[in-house]
């Protein structure tokens, strides 16, 4: 990339503000040319029309952006765009891939009405996604028994659904029957 | 936000090298501070460094059983790392106590470090504050100051350092690894970060340009009972009011070491030497430990509001060490 020659070839660098970023959004890639200030959160929404990441309180504490990066469940809000090059993003927009099925996290919150206004829901769903992940990887969270074998699988209980899913806020209160369809889809 | 340059560094000498080739550079970690500081206008910077992709990404066994943890290992990966939950638990603890899910698996090791205050009054930029500002004095003084210091701050800054990670660290005896323009070196945990005095514009003893590189846990701490508790207004997802990190090591029924350490409470990690000195030799009872961790509070200088922080840090650190203690002795 232009910038990276040009910070350690020359003591003094002409300022390039704009670089070309390629991503792997759903499945597709796309290369633009991103302001470095663009955050993915806006890039998603302002340039590629994916609106179902939302911008909550664009400062990392709602967790209304959640999208994932490579697998790992992020705020997308809080991501240069010209940092993630080579990443490839999956929104909820991307969750259940090209047929008419629904993801089963999806799913889950429509049979459990896991909302109210819903302006969370993208956000609370792709989080959901990344917490099976991390548990069936072995991730442990705050509430989980010291005890438990490093490495092995976490079972998820009510406990740590709602530890996990901490960082997602809903402002309508929906959070019983989130955590109930998070729970349904414990394997 | 102002419009800035971006390198992505591949080595640790590009992006030393890059540093010193921009001024108002800073390095990129996961960014979920500096993002936001840049959001807020409070940090502004020229060039952007991005070091998440140096191959600093390791955690690794040395052979004096110490682990060395590479500066851009994720928070939730060191979290989970089995050597860290079996051998030094009280980090792991501290790790998940802090944040979201969300944040721990973009936040890095020496990001953590590097985070700041969360001080509402460092965060706006209508409000005086001399950490952000030197010499506009200090908005919290006499102002909203209800998670501020209670140890060690100053006339010119009041406000704590928000790192759960780094009191374990500190009481663990972990030491910070730097790499700069003038070479390696390496510092304690518990020294890295500084207290205000007149100089609140600085948080750490790193130097202009020095990139972490990494931190170590020392085989001394490896395997020996520890754990971190915090005390924050919502069960999950908040900054600390009062944290504990402790480490005990017993040995023939007495006290041989203890590593004590608060968060919330103070510019930086508040090493406990006091209440270490005390426990040092002694039972490890009760009343051992209620002494000495009275010592070390005693230094305490509450705020108008704050003085509730004193006796929850008692408490916290009171059950902690009655956890790490043998249930026959308190």
């Amino acid at each position: 990339m232009d910038s990276q020659h040009e910070g350690t070839a020359h003591a003094a660098p002409p300022p390039t503000s704009r670089s070309d970023t390629t991503l792997r959004v759903n499945g597709k890639p796309h290369t633009l040319t991103v302001d470095h200030r663009r955050v993915l959160l806006d890039l998603l929404r302002e340039d590629l029309g994916l609106a179902g990441a939302k911008k909550g309180c664009d400062h990392g504490q709602c967790g209304a952006c959640t999208v994932l990066v490579d697998g790992r469940r992020v705020n997308s809000c809080l991501l240069f765009a010209v940092a993630l090059d080579g990443c490839e993003i999956t929104t909820v927009e991307g969750l259940a891939g090209d047929g008419e099925e629904l993801h089963p996290v999806q799913r889950a919150f429509l049979d459990r009405d896991a909302f109210q206004c819903g302006y969370c829901t993208p956000g609370q769903i792709c989080s959901a996604v990344g917490v099976l992940a991390e548990a069936a990887a072995g991730h442990p969270s705050r509430v989980t028994d010291p005890r438990a074998p490093s490495g092995a699988p976490v079972p998820l209980g009510r406990e740590e659904i709602r530890e996990r899913m901490s960082g997602n806020l809903c402002r309508c209160g929906a959070y019983p029957r989130i955590a109930e369809a998070v729970e349904d889809v414990i394997p | 936000m102002k419009p800035f340059a971006y390198v992505r560094a591949g080595s640790v000498q590009e992006a030393t090298d890059a540093f010193a080739a921009h001024p108002g550079v800073r390095y990129l970690g996961g960014g979920t501070n500096l993002v936001d500081l840049m959001k807020l206008g409070v940090e502004a910077p020229t060039a952007l460094v991005d070091v998440t992709r140096l191959p600093l990404d390791a955690v690794e066994e040395l052979p004096d059983g110490a682990l060395r943890v590479g500066a851009t290992v994720r928070n939730s990966d060191l979290a989970a790392h089995p050597a860290v939950r079996d051998r030094w638990p009280a980090l792991s603890q501290a790790l998940l106590a802090g944040a979201s899910g969300q944040l721990r698996n973009a936040a890095t090791t020496g990001g953590n470090l590097l985070q700041r205050t969360r001080c509402p009054y460092f965060q706006d930029l209508s409000k005086p504050c001399n950490k952000r500002e030197p010499g506009t004095g200090c908005g919290a003084l006499r102002g909203v100051h209800r998670d501020h210091a209670v140890l060690g701050h100053s006339e010119q800054c009041i406000a704590t350092h928000p790192s759960d990670m780094a009191v374990a660290l500190a009481a663990l005896d972990a030491r910070v690894e730097l790499r700069g323009p003038e070479g390696a070196r390496s510092v304690p945990a518990a020294d890295f970060h500084r207290l205000p005095g007149v100089h609140p514009e600085r948080d750490t003893e790193i130097h202009p340009g020095e990139l972490i590189t990494g931190v170590v846990l020392p085989a001394a701490t490896a395997g020996l009972p520890s754990a971190y508790r915090k005390a924050r207004d919502r069960a999950s997802y908040a900054f600390a009011l009062a944290s504990v990190a402790a480490v005990l090591h017993l040995r023939d029924g007495v006290v041989e070491r203890a590593g004590i350490a608060f968060g919330a409470l103070a510019h930086r990690p508040w090493r406990a030497r006091r209440a270490e000195d005390a426990l040092v030799g002694a039972a490890p009872t009760t009343a051992a430990f209620e002494h000495a961790v009275d010592l070390e509070l005693a230094a305490a200088e509450p705020l108008r509001d704050n003085a509730y922080k004193v006796p929850l840090a008692r408490r916290l650190a009171l059950d902690v060490l009655g956890r790490l203690a043998p249930p026959s002795t308190t």
